[in-house]
């Protein structure tokens, strides 16, 4: 049995996400895996910097997740190329969350009890990065997150160890809303996926909407694992809204958008997503997009405007037959580069430091200038509205969104820092 | 339904069986002892102790009683819900958090049980299984209470002051000790209700329902009892992951979690005492070397669950126990 | 709420329940004539759909993958049933539920190592697209035709075993094997057909199901639920049952949709438990079916 760990921790270094690391470290890391945890001894100045990286690699999201270990694997592989911090290299360890909160806590422990990482990146749902940002936080270790959430920057979730890279609900909802209602109107049916995710959202909506006007004509909540969303077009179509505004996420969002495409609802009202995805897009065909307008943090188009995003952009290209990156993977990128800028500033790992350098920190991995929030850690950035083109107007198979409004990175845009219970 | 641990008397290896059914508690925990020590990490260990618990709590029920339940993953949900909850939004300690999500879990039990019963074979499992989705269902919706899609968070179980001892949970090895303590305790309790008169009822039923009946025992008690002793062991199980991970994910009520515990008790050997264990820690390591090289560890999984359906019924401890008696 | 709105609302609920009725009525088939609980249905579900989507990237016609749909499923189900599921005859009624539910393991890699774990996109032919006005309001004419052609299965397969020799083979074999093999018929091949056919059943009702809600590797395992309680309130094997169950959940899923839209699935469960409770063998089983 002895014989087989050490296979086993030896195999660890080996998978397919870790192949790149540097000689001499990945040696020095390799025998350190090898030997039985117990035998671990303290840490040497010159060790590598482990990220710990759990995201969904088996499930739905597969694809997305493996999008965002390889944008944060160009993140580490850039912070290597220029010479690491003091010589230390880093390592990016990815682990598969499947998607299970369960699955993810199991992990999460593991990265810290056995592979002693300095921090923790990831996630790709909102249940499985609370599920993380609990392990991390009872054992004082810094954690990034990169999926939205309007509760893990809030009390009693947020500790001074979580910080969050990707947008949140509200900024969502927020941008979505100072974009949708002055141009198609204010009269609004939400279709609302019966969870936290989307409750966020149309409290953002609500919140903004004050101002703005906003008729919430119906909020339709839709349960959980629903497939088929056509009982609820009769209602929606009875209360003739001007914009019908679509709160779920990825594939029940697709479903919904294809089933709004074929009881013509999209001739009768605006179709607005929340959050607009690349890949659900590439996966769904323009046909049942076209027009639609939503949310996001990125799209590869804004390398016109912005010069991190053509470096980003051209660092994927590269390692990638000249495909363009997702939003999702983006976050990866950000999260990653987040932690290791910081950490040059901080002038090693330590924790404190590490979180004290962080909320100063200005960075700008692929957007724009971004920085945390001191109260809640969130990450201050802009939100794109993308409107997806019609197939007509594609250049290429990548070309399927136009930028056509950028939420600038304000403060103003998130809720208070006494609203989410920080005194 | 055949069982690997038959002890029929009057056959050659009845003493070496009888040996080893004498100190099988004993035996067990001597194992689980040295458990963190060959695994590649101790939350890993951990992850057997509790599902090697929850499928001795199945087993109970599956293979010393012939009862094949698709829904056990509401008890498993319950006691982690009920633990969790009594940490998390009531501050309980720990130590009495576990016995409400215990108790929460055998009342859960009473209820689902005493509808169940009613119905037999493949309707029971699909009445269980359906059953089970009305519990995810509602612990889905009560979001003030169980944190809905997000699951539950903050079951920090952290320090307690024992008897003048400090107790941190944050520690590994600390945190898998105590585990153990009450995963040998449960199977201290399991092993004697097994050796009790009630143990020998439970096989008569599963051998055949009608014969039991007629030697007067009361078939339906039984299964009942049976079914709510089941969901208590369970219900530990679930309380004690609870406190592991610090979370209650809502996947744990998910069907997926009852198919689980099917197939490790399956693959361990039903019906035996040590196959629980041995079905959750192949489950798990099997799971946990795969996906080092592959992200289709279902296909590797379902394939060796097949392979033991069809040519190893009888579970690894099983063909061990039958290899052991001429 | 106007009569129009309310009789909308009935017709889109019923319309659901057409596809409920298709989804469950494989897994009532297997069920009644073998007593064999294919947990594996939603598995092949899913495969009728990436098969239809390969099938329809090699011809670019919808009505050829319908064709060839149910029947290279229904092949799959033969080899299943041949190679996986026969040893385990006479070993117990738990065993092939068993190997089934690690076969819907195997099947959802496999259709991840085929064709990916993205989810592909797959439309209804242009002639069944856009929405019609049925007097009421517009809807779409997908739907209307997944109802005639529902309705035309359910016709054909009552024919087939209520009026043809082979059906009364069936019929026979389900109530009695052994007289029937007494008879000289081959009673293994007759549980062989019906295996394909219910798995068959599945492919062809994954492949319809797919423009509705999209493909990808996880799309059977709402449908295996949703199989699953229908044919446990319709009475486990009963293919009434099916039809009755499947457009009652529909209806009920839609009626509450108006009131309390997020219980509109726990509906199904809803009804389910009442029926457990008041008639447990379901509304059209037979009472000691497998006692």
């Amino acid at each position: 049995m002895k014989t087989q760990r050490t296979k086993i921790g030896s195999n660890r270094l080996a998978g397919p996400s870790r192949r790149k690391i540097l000689g001499a470290a990945a040696a020095g890391a390799a025998a350190m895996a090898a030997s039985p945890f117990w035998f671990n001894i303290a840490r040497a100045a010159a060790e590598t910097i482990k990220i710990g990286f759990p995201v969904p690699l088996t499930g739905p999201y597969g694809a997305e997740a493996k999008q965002q270990a390889a944008c944060a694997q160009i993140a580490v592989d850039e912070f290597n190329a220029a010479g690491g911090f003091n010589g230390r290299m880093a390592e990016l360890l990815v682990r598969d969350s499947k998607l299970n909160a369960g699955e993810a806590a199991t992990r999460t422990l593991e990265l810290i009890e056995k592979d002693k990482v300095d921090c923790v990146v990831g996630s790709l749902s909102a249940a499985v990065q609370l599920a993380v940002n609990n392990v991390t936080k009872t054992r004082k270790v810094l954690y990034v997150s990169i999926s939205q959430s309007d509760q893990i920057t809030a009390m009693p979730d947020y500790s001074r160890y979580t910080f969050h890279e990707a947008l949140n609900p509200h900024m969502t909802a927020g941008a979505v809303a100072r974009y949708v209602l002055p141009k198609f109107g204010k009269k609004v049916v939400f279709l609302t996926p019966d969870y936290a995710f989307g409750h966020e959202l149309v409290n953002g909506y609500q919140a903004v909407g004050k101002e703005l006007g906003l008729q919430m004509l119906d909020n339709v909540l839709a349960p959980i694992g629903a497939t088929d969303f056509s009982t609820f077009f009769p209602r929606i179509q009875s209360l003739h809204p001007e914009v019908l505004i679509v709160n779920n996420f990825g594939r029940d969002q697709l479903n919904t958008l294809k089933q709004v495409a074929s009881f013509g609802l999209n001739k009768q009202m605006h179709i607005a997503v929340s959050v607009l995805l690349y890949g659900q897009r590439l996966a769904g065909g323009p046909e049942i997009f076209e027009g639609v307008v939503g949310g996001s943090n990125y799209y590869w188009r804004l390398e016109d405007k912005v010069s991190s995003a053509k470096h980003f952009n051209a660092a994927y290209r590269k390692r990638n037959n000249g495909a363009e990156p997702s939003d999702y993977g983006a976050y990866g990128y950000a999260g990653t580069y987040a932690v290791l800028s910081g950490i040059k500033k901080a002038g090693g790992t330590d924790t404190e430091k590490l979180i004290a350098a962080l909320e100063e920190n200005r960075y700008d991995p692929y957007k724009g200038t971004e920085y945390f929030r001191k109260c809640d850690h969130q990450a201050v950035q802009s939100v794109l509205i993308l409107e997806a083109k019609p197939k007509a107007k594609m250049s290429n198979q990548y070309d399927v969104f136009d930028i056509v409004e950028i939420d600038p990175a304000d403060e103003k845009n998130l809720r208070s820092c006494a609203e989410e219970g920080h005194v | 339904m055949t069982a690997g641990h038959l002890v029929l008397p009057g056959t050659r290896g009845r003493r070496l069986v009888d040996a080893i059914a004498r100190h099988r508690v004993a035996a067990a925990v001597a194992g689980l002892l040295v458990l963190p020590w060959v695994m590649p990490y101790q939350a890993l260990a951990v992850n057997v102790l509790v599902y090697g618990l929850y499928a001795v709590g199945f087993n109970l029920l599956y293979g010393y009683t012939g009862l094949l339940s698709f829904g056990h993953a509401a008890f498993f949900g319950a006691g982690a819900y009920g633990c969790g909850i009594a940490i998390s939004r009531f501050g309980v300690p720990w130590p009495p958090a576990l016995i409400i999500g215990t108790a929460f879990a055998g009342a859960l039990g009473a209820v689902i049980g005493g509808l169940a019963i009613r119905t037999r074979g493949i309707y029971f499992a699909m009445v269980t299984l359906a059953l089970a989705q009305c519990v995810y269902a509602i612990f889905y919706q009560w979001v003030s209470l169980t944190g809905g899609e997000n699951g539950l968070r903050g079951v920090n179980a952290g320090r307690l002051l024992l008897f003048g001892w400090q107790l941190d949970l944050i520690d590994p090895t600390t945190k898998y000790y105590v585990v153990l303590v009450f995963v040998a305790l449960a199977l201290w309790l399991v092993s004697r209700v097994l050796d009790s008169p009630f143990g020998a009822v439970l096989e008569a039923v599963r051998e055949n329902e009608t014969r039991a009946r007629a030697c007067g025992y009361d078939v339906r008690a039984t299964k009942f009892l049976s079914f709510v002793l089941s969901a208590l062991v369970c219900g530990l199980a679930g309380s004690l992951m609870a406190i592991h991970l610090s979370v209650v994910p809502i996947d744990t009520l998910n069907y997926t979690t009852s198919g689980l515990v099917v197939m490790m008790t399956l693959l361990g050997g039903m019906g035996t005492f040590f196959g629980p264990f041995i079905g959750a820690g192949f489950f798990v390591v099997v799971e946990d070397v795969t996906t080092l090289y592959t992200d289709h560890w279902q296909l590797v999984v379902g394939t060796i669950f097949m392979v033991f359906v069809l040519f190893f019924p009888r579970g690894i401890w099983g063909v061990i126990l039958q290899w052991l008696r001429p | 709420m106007s009569p129009n709105f309310l009789l909308l609302q009935a017709f889109t609920g019923f319309a659901l329940g057409a596809i409920y009725v298709l989804l469950a009525v494989g897994l009532a088939l297997v069920f009644g004539l073998l007593t064999v609980i294919n947990f594996a249905h939603g598995a092949m579900f899913a495969v009728g759909a990436y098969i239809g989507i390969f099938v329809f990237g090699l011809t670019g016609n919808f009505w050829i993958s319908l064709v060839i749909v149910p029947l290279a499923v229904g092949g799959i189900g033969l080899v299943v049933e041949r190679v996986l599921v026969r040893p385990l005859y006479g070993r117990g009624i738990d065993y092939p539920l068993l190997l089934t539910f690690g076969l819907s393991y195997v099947l959802l890699d496999l259709i991840r190592i085929l064709w990916g774990k993205q989810g592909l996109p797959f439309d209804a032919p242009d002639a069944l697209s856009g929405a019609v006005d049925i007097g009421i309001g517009y809807f779409p004419l997908y739907r209307l035709f997944l109802i005639a052609l529902t309705a035309a299965l359910l016709v054909g397969l009552w024919l087939f075993i209520d009026k043809t020799s082979y059906g009364l083979v069936i019929r026979a074999g389900a109530r009695d094997p052994e007289i029937v093999r007494v008879l000289g018929i081959d009673i293994a091949r007759v549980w062989l057909m019906v295996f394909g056919i219910g798995t068959g059943l599945a492919g062809l009702a994954g492949m319809l199901a797919a423009p509705l809600q999209g493909v990808f590797p996880e799309m059977g395992t709402p449908a295996l639920m949703v199989a699953f309680v229908i044919t446990v309130i319709g009475g486990m094997g009963s293919l009434v049952g099916a039809v009755v169950a499947g457009l009652l959940v529909g209806l009920a899923e839609s009626f509450t949709a108006i009131f309390a839209p997020q219980f509109s699935q726990l509906s199904m469960y809803v009804i389910m438990v009442l029926v457990l409770l008041l008639r447990p063998q379901g509304l059209f089983g037979r009472a000691g079916l497998l006692g």
